[in-house]
């Protein structure tokens, strides 16, 4: 579109021909002050107040539905102007209840803050305001209907946002409300959604309020630090409101005032909601140790991590590294995984490393060998002009990339092509929808990948799928989304080269958890270093970490059971993991095993333990995460509580206990100081520019082994892909990173090891979140007031 | 409630002159519904009154006796009384030859001869007719339709009605010709929800015409399809608007659409779209049979032709009648309907519906044409004239303009939805005598910051009747302040014109 040059308040300002005013003038900053426009969201021009007066034309418009045209001349700020505005708040105000005292939104509500601006406190009313009462629609949503103003916001976010249609308006004029979709057994509206929360983040006042948060603190209290969501595999940036507490800082809220991440606008009920595990009553907050009589007691950190240190050097040169275990976490950082496959490997002297996985990264990395730039973000998906999915269920499992192929759909006429053995919720926003059989993503990876025969496998009609595939190499651009649950092995390799020989195809692997694309690339693998560096090229590495590095690959997860079972594993060391449950593995297997678990809460895995150390969560520490896309984000320190440590530091006392050398564990202790005297401690959330820059110039000094940026410096440094831009990562910014293998030696490490299919996708959906989400207060009563619900209706 | 709305307690009840039957079926039901006067919060729990309610849920088709004066130019109301509804009738009363003349000359002719008669939008608005129609655009990628706007919701309105009852084959041929014009195949004809009882008139001309074959496949040979859908609304005011219209019919919520675009370019399910009022569409059969020219040469100048205005209120002889355009309101007033009832002196006249500014009794000198009207700083708005004798309590008047637009606000946007019910509220306290003087001021804010703000034209007509009665009335606001009596407070229940 071309530019047009137009005129607002004497400036002239310069955009895109058709741009809505009220975007030219904010992009400007010039202030135009609306509550039922919201970008992304269809055009109400019902609030009135964004009203503009326009050279030649004799009514007032409003700046949200005007376009822009060459030569136009507005004026946004005489009395006239001021005068609407006024009166169109005197008028709200008069319907609405003098709550501000209590309301939730005080201090953050748009209703005060125009009232503020255009002084339209006074009443002169004198009848009985109109009143409804308050509601309680979900355990996660609270209507106060006096204080709804009418912008239509939730409505149309619960309805073209999400896809749900929860939302609608019931009665007219001054008897309008807004009403859900739903009603329980005593005859009360309910709401029947995916409480995902949407609404209350876009209500500009307090009549949408949320119920984990409800009356609990003021705005002002909080300090709000801006960190990634713990839950799954997207990555969204979620905002946390912490406050001071008795015993360290409690997380109150969750929220997405930053806006400014991969998630955009969006964040599910789990960010939001799902963090409240973090003050659950049950952690554990002393280490505890097994007594003679087997039950487990306190114990100082003392005690603990001496008898830690010595058992775990005495069964390593007695039985030999390779007889000690090491199970990691997808919801630890970056860090704390390289450092645990570090330590395991340089200190412990073992080769048997596992996670949960929940995806095959280390296929996916030898498929992708030799290529570069082939791997899509997060933030692809809201602009690519294509998009395929093939297998999952993204409204389930990855809300925040639904909400992206959504509103690209919505705003940019995406053309969107899913084949599933499910009838999905997103196939509402394909272009063309291939239902295949359960059987049929093997087969579907294969014609997609030029294999002809393979078509009459996949239980589609064969002009279905022909048409899919023509329509799919037709695409200029595109983007490939395949989930864990249903593609692996050869078909994951097909579907890679399908991506690979199309011209311009970028392709995600999706997993679960937060950091299960982390942990593997970090090397928690049994056969794989750093970057996927399979254990048969670890010169790359040996320099670094030392001759104890072990030759031969280890035993995956399964293996370690059965070699713990057979006597021949004598320690395991399992960290932010719960095999026990999730691999329903029986406890027997352990019994002449000595366990070491770091957990918050006393799992089925902990409370086989010898020595249970209580850690610390993803919002209580700081350090990097990577998504299943690859995009890396920074993780900031929100919550504290007392009597936890990070894994990081956990892994490095243990270290330490054992006798290591922790200075060649973590290189601390370089950069110079530096301290310019400046004042630090943004608010809110925002970058500290100035330490942003410090640190991203090596001028902050790493003097504990403790900082995760020292860490990240040899992450950095050592593993293939993971180069980035320190500044841009510190700004709050998420970097791309992929694999960057040289030589596919993915059917030679398959012979040496019989490797076997070890992804175990969580089968989470939008209430469960693995044994995490079972401490979750707000996630459980969600879960059981949608636990009669069959199908979501929106669906149909 | 079916007579709540036609009768109420609005002037325009008195618009209809009842035969004896009706009035006496009139009369005991209104003993039945003598719980009706209660306000709203008690009749959820009168049971008196939902028993009263169950028992009028039948359909009743009234007819009122027509009435005419010699005064009258009757073009479009030509056939009413006539039976014309039977489309045997219709055709022998010329029905039907002036859309066999469109099919045979062309769109282009038709739209020629409709700007040559001037034909002005009888709903309200005015619009030249003929350029509406050339805005369609002549290619579409969507299908295009006429759009018949029979949501005659207007207070003090009740032409429509009688077109429908007397002449439904009209509006059907007017959308036929319409369809011509812009190169649609399908019409809408709209009715009120309040009107139900009419839709079956209305259902039957459409059947009687397509078993003819002058609708549907091929009508009258021509090898053009044409095809009309007959639907209710369900009692909302607002969608009179033509966008909440198109909202309405396509079964969302009654709320305007954000224009531009406009409906010619894109309306109904997106396509272009000409909505025309049900007079409008009526008269456009008439205006082609006598010819473009002729047609303008009746009325006055950029004003064709002739209009049915609803006179109701205080005078002898309520009705509709069909009068010239550029008519004086005087004559109309005083010698067409006969004057102020019980020799009573003329107080106010609105003019054209409630919407429109009321007019002193030294104001009526003027012409009943768009521009005329528009010049003494009032509407010509639906040729709805309500006359008020000298007993009428103005504030009153106010107050049940105001409840009316109260209740009729769609509730989008927030000067309406709120303004008006703010202005209901301290009208009824002022009515009521709790008023200050401080009040007024108030009520002139209210309505002063209403004006020109709102979503939809529904907010200006709310508050410029309200200014009005402010400004004119003044002294009779000031007789309400600080506890006094209502000076005209009514005595016992109106009485009903020509109930002799």
């Amino acid at each position: 579109m071309a530019d047009v040059k137009f005129t607002v308040d004497g400036k002239q300002l310069t955009a895109p021909a058709g741009t809505l005013l009220i975007d030219a003038c904010r992009k400007a900053g010039i202030e135009i002050p609306a509550f039922c426009y919201y970008p992304g969201l269809s055009l109400q021009a019902a609030c009135r107040m964004c009203l503009v007066r326009q050279e030649k034309v004799p009514k007032l418009q409003t700046a949200c539905t005007t376009q822009v045209a060459e030569g136009q001349v507005f004026l946004t700020d005489t009395d006239e102007i001021k005068q609407a505005r006024k009166s169109t708040l005197q008028l709200l105000l008069g319907n609405h209840p003098l709550d501000c005292p209590v309301c939730d939104a005080g201090g953050e509500c748009e209703l005060q803050d125009m009232t503020f601006k255009y002084g339209a406190a006074d009443s002169f009313y004198a009848e009985a305001k109109q009143h409804r009462e308050e509601q309680q629609w979900s355990p996660a949503v609270y209507f106060d209907r006096p204080r709804c103003i009418l912008c239509y916001r939730c409505v149309r976010m619960c309805g073209e946002g999400m896809d749900v249609w929860a939302l609608g308006v019931q009665n007219r004029g001054v008897t309008s409300v807004i009403a859900p979709n739903a009603t329980n057994d005593a005859g009360e509206a309910k709401l029947d959604c995916e409480e995902c929360g949407m609404c209350i983040d876009a209500c500009p006042v307090g009549a949408l309020t949320s119920g984990a948060y409800r009356y609990k603190t003021r705005p002002w209290e909080m300090n709000h630090v801006g960190t990634i969501c713990t839950h799954c595999g997207d990555g969204c940036k979620t905002t946390l409101g912490v406050r001071r507490a008795d015993e360290g800082m409690e997380i109150v809220r969750g929220d997405n005032r930053d806006k400014s991440g991969i998630n955009g606008d969006f964040l599910c009920n789990k960010g939001r909601y799902g963090f409240d595990f973090a003050n659950s009553s049950e952690r554990i907050r002393q280490p505890l140790l097994r007594q003679a009589d087997g039950t487990l007691r306190p114990v100082s950190w003392e005690q603990a991590l001496d008898h830690a240190g010595k058992r775990l050097r005495e069964i390593r040169d007695t039985n030999g590294g390779h007889s000690i275990g090491v199970i990691g976490s997808n919801r630890i950082t970056n860090e704390e995984a390289y450092l645990l496959q570090k330590f395991a490997r340089t200190v412990l002297g073992t080769n048997n490393i596992d996670h949960h996985r929940t995806a095959d990264y280390m296929g996916f990395a030898q498929a992708l060998t030799g290529t570069s730039g082939k791997t899509a973000s997060l933030r692809a998906t809201q602009s690519s002009p294509a998009i395929l999915v093939i297998g999952g269920d993204p409204t389930e499992q990855h809300p925040a990339l639904a909400w992206n192929l959504r509103t690209n759909v919505r705003l940019n006429q995406a053309r969107l092509y899913i084949a599933n053995h499910e009838r999905i919720k997103l196939r509402r926003q394909a272009k063309k929808f291939v239902e295949i059989s359960h059987f049929g993503y093997g087969p579907l990876a294969n014609y997609l990948a030029g294999d002809d025969a393979a078509a009459s496998a996949i239980g589609a009609s064969t002009a279905a799928l022909d048409e899919l595939r023509q329509s799919l190499q037709n695409e200029a651009e595109l983007v490939v989304l395949i989930s864990s649950t249903d593609i692996r092995g050869a078909a994951l390799d097909a579907m890679v080269k399908f991506t690979v020989q199309h011209p311009n195809a970028k392709i995600a692997l999706l997993s679960d958890y937060v950091n299960s694309r982390g942990a593997a690339d970090m090397g928690l693998l049994p056969d794989a270093l750093p970057g996927y560096t399979p254990w048969m090229q670890r010169s790359h590495f040996l320099q670094e970490y030392g001759s104890t590095l072990p030759a031969e690959p280890g035993l995956n997860l399964l293996e370690m059971f059965d070699a713990a079972d057979a006597g021949h594993l004598k320690a395991m060391y399992v960290v932010g993991a719960n095999p026990m449950a999730r691999y329903n593995i029986a406890p027997e297997k352990l019994r002449g095993t000595f366990l070491i678990v770091q957990d918050m809460f006393l799992t089925e895995t902990a409370k086989l333990a010898e020595i249970v150390l209580p850690a610390a969560n993803l919002y209580e520490k700081s350090g990097t995460v990577t998504n299943s896309y690859g995009d890396l984000q920074l993780v900031k320190k929100a919550g504290d509580c007392a009597g936890v440590r990070s894994d990081l530091e956990l892994i490095i006392r243990i270290a330490d206990r054992m006798g290591a050398e922790i200075g060649k564990l973590v290189h601390f202790g370089s950069g110079g100081h530096a301290d310019m005297g400046q004042s630090r401690g943004a608010e809110s959330g925002e970058a500290d520019r100035h330490a942003v820059w410090l640190a991203a110039n090596h001028l902050e000094p790493k003097l504990s082994p403790f900082d995760a940026f020292a860490v990240l410096d040899e992450i950095q440094r050592l593993t293939p892909g993971y180069s980035m831009s320190r500044m841009e990562l510190l700004a709050g910014n998420e970097q791309h990173v992929e694999p960057r293998l040289t030589q596919n030696l993915l059917v030679q490490i398959e012979n040496a090891t019989q490797r076997q299919d070890m992804v175990l996708p969580s089968g989470d959906t939008l209430f469960t979140s693995g044994t995490l989400g079972q401490y979750s207060t707000s996630l459980k009563e969600l879960q059981a007031s949608h636990a009669e619900e069959e199908e979501p209706t929106a669906a149909d | 409630m079916l007579f709540r709305y036609i009768l109420g307690d609005s002037p325009s009840c008195r618009c209809f002159a009842w035969d004896k039957y009706s009035i006496q079926f009139y009369e005991e039901f209104r003993a039945q519904l003598s719980v009706s006067r209660k306000n709203s919060k008690e009749r959820n729990t009168n049971a008196e009154y939902k028993l009263a309610l169950q028992q009028t849920r039948i359909t009743i088709v009234i007819m009122p006796r027509l009435v005419s004066h010699p005064e009258e130019v009757k073009v479009l109301s030509r056939r009413f009384g006539a039976g014309a509804a039977e489309l045997e009738k219709y055709l022998e009363l010329d029905g039907y030859k002036a859309v066999q003349m469109a099919l045979a000359k062309g769109a282009d002719w038709v739209i020629a001869e409709m700007k040559a008669s001037g034909l002005r939008g009888r709903g309200g608005a005015g619009f030249p007719t003929g350029m509406k129609w050339s805005f369609v655009p002549k290619q579409s990628a969507k299908p295009k339709y006429v759009l018949v706007n029979g949501d005659e919701s207007e207070p003090g309105t009740c032409k429509d009605h009688l077109i429908f009852l007397h002449d439904p084959h009209a509006v059907i041929e007017g959308t036929m010709i319409a369809g011509l014009a812009i190169g649609s195949k399908m019409g809408f004809i709209y009715l009120r929800g309040e009107y139900r009882y009419l839709l079956n008139i209305m259902e039957k001309a459409v059947a009687d015409a397509y078993a003819r074959g002058f609708l549907g496949k091929n009508i009258f040979g021509s090898g053009v399809d044409f095809d009309i859908v007959t639907h209710t609304g369900a009692g909302a005011y607002e969608v009179g608007e033509e966008s909440a219209l198109m909202e309405s019919l396509e079964g969302k919520r009654g709320i305007p659409r954000i224009k531009p675009p406009f409906p010619a370019v894109v309306g109904l399910y997106g396509g272009p779209t000409v909505i025309n009022n049900a007079e409008t569409i009526a008269t456009v059969p008439h205006a082609l049979l006598m010819g473009g020219e002729a047609y303008a040469k009746i009325g006055s100048e950029r004003n064709g032709g002739t209009r049915l205005f609803s006179i109701s209120g205080h005078v002898e002889r309520p009705g509709v009648y069909e009068l010239p355009m550029g008519y004086s309101l005087r004559k109309a007033i005083f010698e067409v309907a006969g004057g102020v009832w019980k020799g009573r002196a003329l107080k106010a006249v609105v003019p054209g519906g409630s919407s429109t500014p009321v007019l002193l009794p030294n104001e009526i000198d003027v012409g009943l044409d768009f521009d005329q009207m528009g010049k003494a700083g009032t509407m010509l708005g639906s040729g709805g004239i309500v006359v008020c004798d000298d007993q009428t309590c103005m504030v009153e008047f106010a107050l049940r303009t105001i409840k009316f637009y109260q209740h009729e606000s769609c509730g989008w946007c927030i000067p309406c939805r709120e303004g008006t019910d703010w202005l209901k509220k301290t009208l009824t306290r002022f009515h009521a005598g709790g008023g200050v003087m401080k009040d007024i001021d108030n009520i002139k804010y209210l309505a002063e910051n209403m004006m020109g703000r709102t979503f939809c034209p529904l907010g200006d007509a709310a508050a410029m009747p309200i200014l009005g009665f402010v400004k004119k009335f003044r002294q009779e606001f000031e007789d309400h302040l600080n506890g006094k009596p209502c000076p005209h407070a009514l005595m016992g229940e109106p009485e009903l014109a020509g109930a002799h």
